[in-house]
């Protein structure tokens, strides 16, 4: 268990250190790919034109392999995290815009010519109403995201360590120990699994409004409504 | 240092149109790779989602397996595999189908599971036998859906199976390693580039198919 | 015969959704289930066909129990027909119907031509065979409903709340349809609904649940309104009851008075002779017989009546083939109270007054409680 843990001295961090490192690698693209995609999901929301070509080109963009936007990358932003941080900012642009366009869309007509009738004004409604209720697909697209991300950081490894864990896959190699590609692969896993629960507490703390438990078919009534429209859409929208 | 001059450099380049490393070869590799672990992901996928979306249970157990296959790192998954078993088809094909499952699983699942109750009661009422339900009240509404999932999975490999040129068994990864190494740039984007264009043939393939299988009356419109 | 005996339905948590229910439903004639939200009804109908297993209990079907077949034979000689129509999305109308003939093994050929059949006999244009559910309206997707249910000829149609979801003038055609299919037909329905008046209207025989799934009462419609069994069917039963009542009585045995009618070609001596009468009004009729309006005797001149100026006369009632629930309302819209009868061409055959349709409906009350009590 120890050499589990015993790092080479080439990484320059310990364990904790590494997962540090791979979290800042692969959730600042989340967040600045949720930043991003909020106003471009509202022009698609509001030009409806806009929703396809949208899709279809983030479709394909998230469709080229990462590795080969790194190396393109690399003659304008270095061998270094930005490098890394650029591709996965993209691809979680990919899964937010159609969680968040179809998480707004599910909001009802009614609700809305209500949240008007009784005089809200359209930035008052998008933050009051229309946010709060797309909420749960938001944070199904960010799962979704946020674990895909996590998962890729590691291939920076190939551009000279940028994978932060991704890089104990290359020591693996180098000084025949396949105990620390065992750690690479399962601290990722793990760190994914505690990012997605965190997320879908975060999601249970911001609707309390929501139905709890998991009968979904209990009554009628809840098969209509279904509780994560999103969490098929983000399926469906992901690659 | 205009990626399209990349692209129209390596497509314009007779050598790379033939023999061993040429794109037709390389082509033809990343297209069974990835129809392989297409194939695989979709017979452990639509099955266990078909089935467990009909009776509606396990629902829980399944977003659980789905998040922990997506948690797994592929690139991750694909050098712990060759360190277990050696270089080969197998270290490629345990990540792309890992990767591939939890779309077709929770989407095949989650479509079962919005179909409309009550032609299935009905069904039911009439006396159809519950497989008979699954496969023709069910499955035919399901089915844009199951699609989608599909396609998300078929994506998603088509993308990643780049990683099989990591342990020596070509595909269109093939261009972008050795660019990688050879700082041919040339490679990298013409590699790339080629994955894409398959990612675009793969979308219009299960866009031909949904208009091929999916009946006119659930598609309405749309 | 579907016998009922002592059924009862408890659910793991406990709730009892149908309690010691006995029924006994006869062949060849509509039973409605009727009740408020949680009483059982639809539960009651889904155990007839195991959808639902009873907890304690039997069904027996012309004396045999249901059980002894196997599960999937009995629905397919059952029709069942929901509320939402339960359509199959992806399926041609044609194709639909022809479900169960399919599943019984018919020919694809057989089937669709009798479900060609089906599609005229309630009421649907085969122009709309190739049709999908979605091209249809409401009304004509709970038509292709009621097909697909009798196209294999199953003696038992089981009806949960087939009509509730259409607006009330759809509703309407659609239950005369099913009456009129009824006659034609003569199957053992079973129809579940919640809406009283509709259960009056279509039932030989009506059951009321009460909440907890207890049977209230059983009895033919008539029956129930005149004699509801407790308040609770009282109160279910609503508030004009009396007034529901008679639409169970025929006008055909109202007194008619002809003489106060004058065509409206009459010369001023025929207006005389028809304004000496004890009728304060004279209703002027049409060329054809038709009923044109009500006047008084003075405002009529003869060869310048202007129809214009008439009082009207409202619906007129066919005499004999409407109840006397339609004399009487036609006799309480009329400016003049006199309500106007026309025969099956729409010609006006007589006048009768409020007072006389008053007289009638004692008599036939009288004569309802005398039948009552003779099949007691």
């Amino acid at each position: 268990m120890n050499r589990f843990f015993d790092l080479p001295s080439d990484l320059q961090h310990d364990w904790l250190g590494l997962i540090g490192l791979h979290l800042r690698e692969a959730l600042l693209p989340v967040l600045a790919g949720l930043v991003l995609s909020l106003p471009i999901a509202q022009l698609c929301v509001r030009f409806r034109w806009l929703y396809a070509p949208v899709l279809g080109v983030t479709t394909i963009l998230y469709a080229i392999p990462s590795l080969a936007v790194f190396v393109v990358l690399i003659d304008y932003t270095g061998q270094t995290e930005l490098t890394v941080m650029i591709p996965l900012a993209v691809y979680s642009l990919v899964v937010l815009v159609p969680a968040i366009v179809d998480g707004v869309r599910s909001v009802p007509q009614e609700t809305l010519a209500a949240a008007t009738a009784m005089g809200l004004g359209p930035l008052r409604r998008y933050f009051q109403v229309q946010l709060p209720i797309a909420l749960p697909a938001i944070i199904a697209g960010l799962r979704v995201a946020a674990v895909s991300s996590i998962s890729l950081v590691s291939v920076g490894m190939l551009i000279g360590n940028q994978g932060a864990l991704g890089n104990l896959l290359n020591d693996a190699n180098i000084y025949h120990r396949p105990e620390l590609a065992w750690n690479s692969v399962l601290t990722t896993a793990g760190l994914a699994i505690l990012v997605d629960a965190a997320l879908v507490l975060l999601r249970l703390v911001l609707t309390p409004w929501m139905p709890r438990g998991t009968g979904r078919r209990g009554s009628r009534a809840a098969a209509e409504v279904r509780p994560e429209p999103a969490a098929s859409a983000a399926e469906e929208a992901a690659r | 240092m205009n990626v399209l001059h990349f692209v129209n450099a390596f497509f314009s380049d007779g050598a790379h149109w033939h023999g061993y490393d040429g794109i037709p070869t390389r082509l033809a590799e990343h297209i069974r790779y990835c129809l392989i672990a297409l194939a695989v992901a979709a017979a452990i996928g639509l099955p266990v989602g078909l089935v467990t979306g009909h009776y509606g249970r396990g629902g829980n157990a399944l977003a659980f397996l789905a998040t922990a296959a997506r948690a797994l790192p592929s690139f991750g998954l694909l050098v712990l595999m060759t360190i277990m078993v050696g270089f080969g088809l197998l270290p490629v094909m345990v990540p792309l189908v890992v990767l591939a499952v939890p779309p077709i699983l929770v989407t095949t699942y989650e479509s079962m599971r919005s179909v409309d109750p009550s032609p299935v009661d009905a069904a039911r009422g009439m006396g159809m036998q519950e497989s008979r339900i699954l496969l023709q009240v069910e499955l035919p509404v399901a089915l844009p859906l199951i699609l989608s999932g599909l396609r998300s999975g078929a994506i998603q490999i088509v993308s990643t199976a780049t990683i099989a040129a990591y342990v020596g068994i070509g595909g269109l990864g093939r261009y972008i390693i050795d660019g990688l190494y050879q700082r041919d740039y040339e490679k990298v984007v013409g590699g790339a580039s080629l994955v894409a264009a398959l990612a675009l043939a793969t979308l219009v393939l299960f866009w031909a198919a949904g208009r091929f299988t999916v009946s006119r009356g659930v598609r309405r419109g749309a | 015969m579907i016998r009922i005996d002592s059924v009862t339905k408890r659910y793991p948590d406990g709730t009892v959704a149908v309690d010691r229910l006995s029924l006994d439903i006869p062949d060849r004639s509509i039973t409605v289930l009727v009740g408020p939200s949680g009483c059982g009804k639809t539960t009651t109908l889904r155990m007839i066909n195991r959808m639902v297993e009873p907890s304690e209990g039997a069904i027996l079907l012309d004396g045999a129990d249901i059980r002894k077949q196997p599960v999937n034979t009995l629905r397919r000689s059952m029709g069942y027909v929901i509320q939402n129509a339960g359509l199959f999305q992806h399926r041609t109308i044609i194709d639909n119907i022809a479900t169960v003939p399919r599943l019984l093994g018919w020919s694809k050929q057989k089937s669709r031509a009798r479900a060609a059949e089906l599609m005229e006999r309630v009421g649907l244009d085969t122009a709309l065979a190739k049709r999908y559910p979605y091209q249809l309206s409401g009304g004509q997707q709970q038509r292709v409903g009621v097909a697909r249910a009798l196209a294999a000829d199953p003696p038992v149609l089981l009806m949960d709340e087939p009509f509730s979801a259409v607006d009330p003038v759809v509703r309407k055609g659609l239950q005369d349809e099913l009456l009129r299919i009824q006659a034609e037909l003569g199957k053992t329905i079973v129809f579940v609904t919640h809406d009283i008046d509709e259960a009056v209207k279509l039932g030989t025989m009506v059951a009321v649940l009460r909440t907890g799934g207890r049977l209230a009462q059983y009895a033919p419609p008539a029956e129930l309104l005149s004699e509801p069994a407790d308040a609770f069917v009282e109160d279910f039963l609503g508030t004009d009851r009396g007034i529901r009542r008679l639409s169970f009585f025929g006008s055909g045995a109202l007194e008619l008075r002809t003489e106060p009618i004058v065509a409206v070609d009459s010369t001023a001596e025929q207006i005389a002779a028809r304004a000496a009468g004890d009728v304060p009004y004279l209703l002027v009729t049409g060329l054809d017989g038709r009923p044109l309006g009500w006047s008084a005797p003075e405002d009529l001149t003869a060869g310048a009546v202007d129809p214009g100026r008439l009082l009207s006369c409202g619906r007129p009632f066919a005499h004999g083939e409407e109840s006397l629930r339609a004399a009487l309302d036609c006799a309480v819209l009329s400016p003049t109270g006199w309500a106007v009868a026309v025969d099956g061409t729409g010609r006006a055959v007589g006048v009768v007054s409020q007072q006389t349709i008053g007289e009638a409906i004692r008599g036939a009350h009288a004569e309802g409680r005398a039948e009552a009590k003779a099949a007691r």
